[in-house]
């Protein structure tokens, strides 16, 4: 191995760092406001990537019509609440959100996938379709059982994962897909080539984690999320609804999912279930943190990337072997280092 | 009541006449279970929708098909021909799609007496013809026969050195064999052998390991679409050599997400990739043609597939071993229909298929010679028969 090579993997491992980074920050973020070992994460990867590379190439993906379903069942589920407590002042925003957004999405769609469109359009318009997904699975799954043990919320976050990756394939097919690149060229640095589309995929790995930084520290709804986070009861009883925290935590959740899965679509090739995987290795991540810090799952998710991409050289056979064995040590680690963590507050 | 009274015989004779066609008919029954969602969904929903285009009369019965999916999954393919064969009470079997899930199968197709065909490539499933493997068919190349017209497509370009990137599965495991043994056996040595799995979203280690150790030649053992990944990052860090792939390339999604970067790879493949191109001479041309009619007839210009081009074949030989069957005087849903049925699939002989010329005996269940593959050259995204290599 010389130095061009090292450099080489060195920029491999962090360019898909900074993804499993990304999707670690989510699962940290979903677990510490509502509890739930988001499984399901991996598959906005896929579903973003997906949507993209069907409108690329010209056809509506199965997505927008799942949107429209799971609208119109969101919906019904409110009305019914709604009608429970007799209260219907809150109604029409649930109709435009989950009604109105994904009937003007169905109609567009074969707009966006039209000839011609820029491809920036297009990232806008597949964003649109897979992130009011978070919400509503949110709504419609969690929801109704947000009081249950982290145990059963586990149980139904493989059940949804499933339902997803069984989906994925009804939509997207066997065969994987690629998108086009958001940003062409590349840049000599030393004896490597850095493509812009790595640059891209850094700079906004940084721009997310930086604005979550922010929106966390500075905001009143990241404020509320972190109460949440920190003590449920507690911050009910302070007047933040557990429910919209959960609710934005699912939104923001999907929308990380399909950016990181547009970033890398480009560069690799995504199957319907891809997201899995790379949901496994953020969660692999966001271990290193113990699931509640997101510094430590970030630099978790760097040393997952780097570890993979050098032992992909090294020992290519054993390399998701190596990566899925660390979880062992990090967690005796963890479990020796830190505050076991109760989980009825 | 006196309703009643006039209608009973009449109800009666109807439920007797209703019962009478399934108590006499000798309808054939062929279980299918294939691979249509899970990994290896991309072989088994094309192996799927063949099954639509299938005979459905043979030797004057009706065949009825039982179409099971076992989700890339031993246990459920298992659980499959073990539901086929009790419930069902299939004459046959077709499938699975991949080699774990047949060799498993194997075991309840012999201990039931129900012949399978398998849709998997591994030689394992059918040879020794020994044991539970007597009942076991299958109708995909071997990987050794595919591996021995690589080699001599390789001498014909003068490689000395090869490299092997494979999956980390048993797809992988048996062509490094294979390979190995071909390529030695023509002095091509295999210089450097890495390895990576389905859903990676890099290989950029392997490769840079490939490169350093300057084979002439690159060969990616992959099937699907995942063959497109360590082709396109060879190309894009500038590899020269002739890069390889095996006939689970042949696949037009590989093309379409591959791009440009698959311009120039050689792979073997069966004849039913390049159907068209083949000469009027060809002893496969013709059957082969016949499967890609029939599946654009029903899917659409350009949808065909050469995995479902397997199904197409096990079809084919069922099409000709059950009337021979069916001679022997047995009733179909009997043990004696099926073992005649077992004693038939060995004997077929001269079968043009869309993958070959089948040849059984009861060494060989497997039965395709080297009429059943050609070497295919992919120029400007389309596959091009080379008959010179």
């Amino acid at each position: 191995m010389d130095l061009t090579i090292a450099l080489i993997l060195l920029q491999d491992g962090i360019l898909n760092g900074a993804i499993y980074a990304l999707l670690g920050l989510a699962l940290v973020l979903v677990f510490l406001v509502t509890r739930v070992i988001f499984i399901p994460q991996g598959e906005f990867v896929t579903f973003g990537a997906l949507s993209l590379a069907f409108l690329a190439n010209g056809k509506v993906p199965g997505t927008a019509h799942l949107l429209l379903l799971m609208g119109v069942l969101v919906c019904l589920v409110e009305a019914f609440s709604a009608w429970r407590a007799r209260r219907w002042r809150g109604y029409p925003r649930t109709l435009v959100w989950a009604l109105l957004l994904p009937l003007v999405l169905e109609v567009l769609a074969p707009l966006a996938a039209g000839q011609g469109v820029p491809l920036v359009l297009r990232v806008v318009f597949a964003l649109a379709l897979v992130i009011p997904m978070g919400p509503m699975i949110y709504r419609l799954v969690y929801q109704p059982v947000e009081q249950a043990s982290v145990l059963v919320l586990l149980i139904i976050s493989v059940a949804v994962h499933f339902a997803m990756t069984g989906l994925g394939l009804l939509f997207f097919g066997a065969e994987g897909w690629r998108t086009p690149a958001l940003v062409e060229g590349s840049i000599q640095l030393g004896p490597v080539a850095w493509t812009a589309q790595t640059f891209a995929v850094l700079a906004l790995t940084l721009l997310l984690i930086g604005g979550l930084w922010i929106f966390f520290g500075r905001t009143l709804y990241g404020r509320a999320l972190r109460a949440t986070a920190v003590n449920r009861r507690g911050a009910r009883l302070v007047g933040i609804s557990t429910r919209v925290a959960g609710s934005l935590t699912f939104t923001l959740a999907a929308a990380i999912g399909a950016l990181s899965g547009m970033l890398i679509a480009a560069i690799t090739t995504i199957y319907y279930d891809t997201g899995f995987i790379i949901g496994l290795k953020g969660f692999v991540a966001a271990i290193f943190g113990g699931l509640v810090s997101y510094p430590a799952a970030a630099a978790g998710a760097l040393f997952v990337g780097l570890l993979e991409s050098f032992s992909s050289f090294w020992a290519s056979p054993f390399k998701e072997a190596i990566v899925f064995t660390l979880i062992i040590p990090v967690l005796l680690w963890r479990s020796f280092g830190s505050v076991h963590l109760d989980e009825d507050d | 009541m006196e309703l009643s009274r006039i209608f009973r015989p009449t109800l009666m004779a109807a439920a007797v006449l209703a019962a009478l066609p399934l108590a006499v008919s000798a309808q054939i029954k062929v279980g299918v279970t294939v691979s249509a969602t899970g990994p290896a969904a991309s072989l088994g929903i094309p192996e799927q929708k063949t099954v639509a285009l299938l005979p459905q009369k043979i030797g004057g019965e009706s065949v009825q098909y039982i179409v099971l999916d076992d989700a890339t999954d031993t246990t459920q393919a298992v659980k499959n021909i073990r539901k086929l064969t009790a419930d069902d009470h299939v004459d046959v079997v077709l499938g699975s799609t991949v080699t774990p899930a047949s060799l498993a199968m194997t075991d309840v197709a012999a201990e039931t007496g129900t012949p399978m065909v398998s849709l998997a490539a591994s030689a394992k499933i059918v040879e020794p013809v020994d044991g539970p493997r007597k009942w076991a068919f299958k109708t995909p190349q071997n990987d050794a026969l595919m591996a021995h017209a690589l080699a001599d497509a390789m001498v014909k370009q003068h490689i000395k050195t090869l490299g092997f990137i494979g999956f980390s599965d048993a797809y992988g495991d048996s062509w490094l064999q294979e390979m190995k043994g071909a390529a030695e056996a023509k002095g091509i040595k295999v210089v450097a052998a890495e390895r990576f799995a389905r859903p990676d979203t890099s290989v950029t280690g392997q490769v840079l390991k490939l490169l350093a150790a300057h084979p002439d030649g690159i060969l990616i053992a992959a099937s699907g679409t995942p063959v497109a990944l360590p082709q396109r990052e060879l190309v894009d860090r500038g590899y020269k050599g002739q890069i390889y792939q095996t006939h689970g390339a042949a696949n037009n999604d590989v093309l379409r997400v591959c791009g440009k970067a698959c311009n120039g790879m050689i792979l073997p493949a069966g004849p039913l990739l390049v159907a068209s191109q083949l000469p009027d001479s060809n002893p496969v041309k013709k059957s082969a043609l016949a499967y890609v009619h029939a599946y654009e007839a029903k899917y659409g210009a350009g949808s065909v597939n050469t995995f479902g081009g397997h199904m197409w074949d096990a079809g084919q030989l069922i099409n000709r071993a059950v009337p021979v069957a069916l001679k022997s005087g047995a009733k179909p849903g009997t043990p004696a229909f099926r073992t005649a049925l077992r004693d038939a699939l060995e004997n077929v002989k001269e079968l043009s298929a869309s993958q070959g010329v089948f040849n059984m005996s009861p060494t060989d269940h497997a039965g395709l010679d080297k009429r059943g593959r050609v070497i295919v050259k992919v120029v400007d995204g389309k596959w091009t028969y080379q008959p010179d290599l």
